[in-house]
């Protein structure tokens, strides 16, 4: 096979010791700056762009890569130690990952999320490497009107945290909508809700909101509670790592969150959040152990998203390396990064420059098992912070979330939405209004508004085109039978066991 | 090879979280003076890479002894000038980028502070514009495309950049040019080059305008058509011609200069000038700029503080008639 030897080429660029080297250095740095929060690999590459002027270029795409994977595995690490995400595709993440860290099981969920971002993220570099020509003509029929059935279906993700009052859940949801719609307006160039601050223009930054509302809010929940004398933190029960057990609820996750991850992260608007939502969501409604969900942690909430948001980068590169299409920050940086040596991007980009591009994917092979080997040790030392009496704990937790929002953009402005937006969280914890929904409106509400007008402005207000581009119609069909189908289920089985005499209402 | 001690800072900087906008060189030119370059926008941008390049060049022609390099990034640069205006006044040594973006979100946003507070010192580069198609497209010349907008606007959905910004002011220009009522355009915005430029291999918009470079390479591979450029002439290797050659009177570069705080010495904004015309006629500049598809348009000093007005009443006027000022 052609791929094959291109591929066994590739490996050999990147097994020079110093191309070694600078994947070693790149993967450390990018675990290191997932952990923060404010710090993500588009800013970390940004900072390093200058490297070009002085190294081959295999060279800085091997460290570039490094660090964007690294990204990857170190923002889950904080999500479920701290409940404080380091990227946005690791939201979701905290949700159960950080109550299997308090249940005691954190090792575990760390093992989980190293394990199952090793599986997607190698699977998702081996469909970069077999699958790309393919996948990027699937990802190029989803048009707006495509994206906007896409929202629709990920919307129906929100009932899987809703948690148990969907009037409160929905509350927290268009609260995420309004965030959501503070800046400009793509579409008119009109701001909105910024109450005339320059700052506020470029919108509120969903991991501002998400440190906020989990680990500013939550903090501040335990410290008011701490004379009560409940929630103790468990600071290791059971074995370090996964337990059979664990393994064997864990492998169709990973396998599940890759599928659904890779396609999405090659679609130039799908992004790495969505993924892990819907991930969520699939794994919620397919887990036998459903109780664990939102109480102790089920391992399945953590295992099939951080896969998902792993395949999802690879995904990215994708229409990157086929196209010379940046689908988010951190490709459009490493495009720049190409043109500082004077190659232009583009479809070309393969055959022009093979050497480079294959030696890039095999890197991304080799960056994988680095991480996995870097990350499973690590667990040990990380658990320990668990260990930390929890006054000292919480008062870390905020410095370190205080300090990585100033360094997203140095701006005050973020620490005083950082601290507002805590008290929003420390109230709605207070009286049980999930924090989830917020940042999925967030995410999504923006997103679906943004889709729908374009398809609007395409069709010129047609709204036929939502259910006559057949993909836009499965998606469609796919969301409805997901909202309305487990009713109808239940509905089904309760007629069945009752009896049909039995009717609905006199349960 | 690696300069490993800039490499070290940089990566300490940027671990150091606080510090993410900070770039620090060593001083290897004794005697050349050492200056600093405010960034209003995020690391990454074409602002960015101009200030960062500039950076490089001036050193490697041992102009500077070194530079530190400051981002404040948010809103068109409209966060970062105010900044520049009250913090920044007075220092001979500094220099703002900023460009043709920075006038429209301005008037866009109706910022408090405007260009015309700080002190020009040099236009440096522009990147004209492309008119293009997918390859499918029953339009072969910019003609055709003129003609379906003249008949209804609403059929022709057209792709660019964020509401506002350079592609959609050229739509503005090209359609009042031709005598189509701006509002009844129908613009399509996408953040970033790479959602644009999807939309149109995928075929979901009649056509695209955007910077040039971001086209360049689909051109070259066949999948997009190039119907127009709007520079002020034809540019070699590229076979397309002018928007003014296509029958529309338009010119257009989306230029990028620099900009010295208000309250400068005309001493020290007499050697800013000398400085970064010395760079802008080097070989080191002009070879990052082929590279990065920059059109060198320098103009300096009092002709480029007048230009800077024309494209601001220019563009404030198109603005209105797209009800976006």
């Amino acid at each position: 096979m052609e791929t094959l030897g291109h591929l066994a080429h590739g490996f050999s660029v990147a097994f020079t010791p110093v191309n070694l080297l600078w994947c070693l250095l790149g993967t450390t740095l990018g675990t290191a700056i997932g952990v923060l929060p404010g710090l993500g690999p588009a800013l970390t590459i940004a900072l390093l762009l200058p490297i070009t002027y002085q190294v081959a270029p295999e060279a800085s795409f091997i460290l570039f890569a490094g660090i964007y994977y690294g990204a990857m595995y170190g923002g889950s690490t904080t999500s479920i130690l701290l409940n404080t995400p380091g990227e946005s595709a690791t939201i979701v993440t905290a949700l159960e990952g950080n109550k299997m860290a308090r249940s005691g099981r954190g090792g575990a969920a760390l093992a989980t999320s190293a394990i199952g971002s090793f599986v997607a993220g190698t699977i998702g570099t081996l469909g970069v490497a077999f699958l790309a020509p393919v996948v990027v003509k699937f990802a190029l029929a989803f048009g707006p009107a495509e994206y906007f059935s896409l929202m629709v279906l990920a919307f129906i993700t929100v009932s899987a945290v809703l948690g148990s009052s969907s009037v409160r859940g929905l509350t927290s949801l268009f609260a995420g909508f309004v965030i959501g719609m503070i800046g400009v307006d793509l579409q008119t160039g009109q701001p909105r809700f910024t109450f005339g601050m320059t700052e506020l223009l470029d919108g509120v930054d969903v991991i501002i909101c998400a440190v906020g509302l989990f680990a500013v809010g939550e903090t501040l929940y335990m410290a008011s509670r701490r004379y009560a004398g409940k929630d103790e933190i468990v600071p290791l029960r059971g074995s370090l790592y996964m337990t059979s057990a664990e393994w064997a609820r864990s492998w169709k996750p990973w396998l599940r969150g890759a599928a659904i991850g890779f396609p999405i992260g090659a679609m130039p608007a799908g992004g790495a959040e969505i993924p892990t939502f819907l991930s969520y969501a699939i794994e919620k409604k397919l887990s036998n152990h459903k109780e664990e969900f939102g109480t102790v942690g089920a391992i399945e909430g953590v295992a099939g998203p951080e896969a998902a948001n792993n395949a999802s980068a690879a995904g990215v590169l994708v229409p990157m390396l086929t196209l010379g299409l940046p689908t988010s920050a951190t490709a459009a940086i490493m495009l720049s990064a190409f043109q500082s040596y004077g190659i232009n991007p583009g479809p070309l980009l393969l055959t022009t420059q093979g050497d480079l591009v294959w030696g890039l994917i095999a890197s991304l092979f080799i960056a994988n098992v680095i991480l996995v080997i870097l990350n499973l040790p690590l667990i040990g030392l990380w658990v320990r912070l668990l260990k930390i009496p929890a006054p000292q704990l919480y008062a870390g937790i905020l410095v370190f979330a205080t300090v990585g929002t100033y360094g997203i953009s140095q701006s005050p402005i973020d620490l005083v939405i950082l601290y507002l937006l805590g008290a929003a969280g420390f109230l709605m914890r207070r009286f049980d209004f999930p924090t989830a929904p917020v940042i999925i409106g967030m995410i999504l509400g923006p997103l679906a508004e943004t889709q729908f007008r374009r398809a609007m402005t395409i069709s010129n207000g047609d709204w036929s085109v939502f259910y006559k581009h057949p993909l836009s119609l499965t998606l469609l069909t796919l969301a409805f039978i997901g909202l309305v189908g487990p009713h109808i289920w239940a509905y089904v089985e309760h007629r069945r066991r009752r009896g049909p005499e039995h009717v609905p209402g006199d349960a | 090879m690696l300069n490993r001690r800039r490499f070290l800072m940089s990566t300490a900087a940027a671990s150091a979280a606080g510090l993410a906008g900070l770039h620090l060189s060593p001083a290897f030119a004794e005697g050349a003076p050492q200056i600093q370059i405010f960034v209003p926008a995020a690391p990454g941008g074409g602002w960015d890479q101009t200030g960062r390049t500039m950076d490089q060049v001036l050193r490697s022609e041992k102009l500077i002894s070194g530079s530190q390099i400051t981002n404040v990034g948010g809103a068109g640069g409209t966060v970062g000038l105010p900044q520049f205006i009250n913090q920044w006044n007075g220092k001979g040594n500094s220099l703002m980028v900023a460009g043709m973006v920075m006038v429209g979100a301005i008037i866009a946003n109706k910022a408090a502070n405007n260009l015309t507070q700080v002190t020009p010192i040099a236009r440096l580069t522009g990147e004209f514009e492309a008119l293009v198609v997918p390859a499918e497209s029953p339009f072969k010349t910019a003609a055709d495309f003129v003609a379906a907008l003249k008949a209804d606007p609403t059929k022709v959905p057209v792709a660019g950049g964020s509401a506002g910004g350079s592609d959609h002011i050229l739509f503005g220009l090209i359609a009042k040019t031709v005598g189509v009522p701006a509002t009844n355009l129908s613009y399509v915005p996408f953040a970033g080059g790479g959602e644009a430029l999807s939309a149109l291999l995928g075929n979901q918009v009649a056509a695209g305008i955007s910077g040039f470079g971001e086209f360049s390479e689909q051109v070259k591979a066949g999948a997009l058509r190039l119907l127009a450029i709007s520079a002020d002439k034809r540019q070699d290797g590229i076979d397309a011609p002018t928007l003014k050659e296509a029958g529309i009177d338009v010119e257009l570069f989306n230029w990028r200069g620099v900009f010295a705080p208000p309250g400068v010495s005309d001493a020290d904004k007499a050697a800013m000038i000398t400085l970064v015309e010395s760079m802008a006629k080097s070989d080191a500049w002009a070879t990052e700029c082929k590279n990065r598809n920059w059109t060198q348009i320098l103009l300096t000093g009092d002709d480029y503080a007048k230009f800077v007005a024309e494209d601001t009443a220019r563009i404030e006027a198109i603005l209105k008639d797209l009800g976006l000022a």
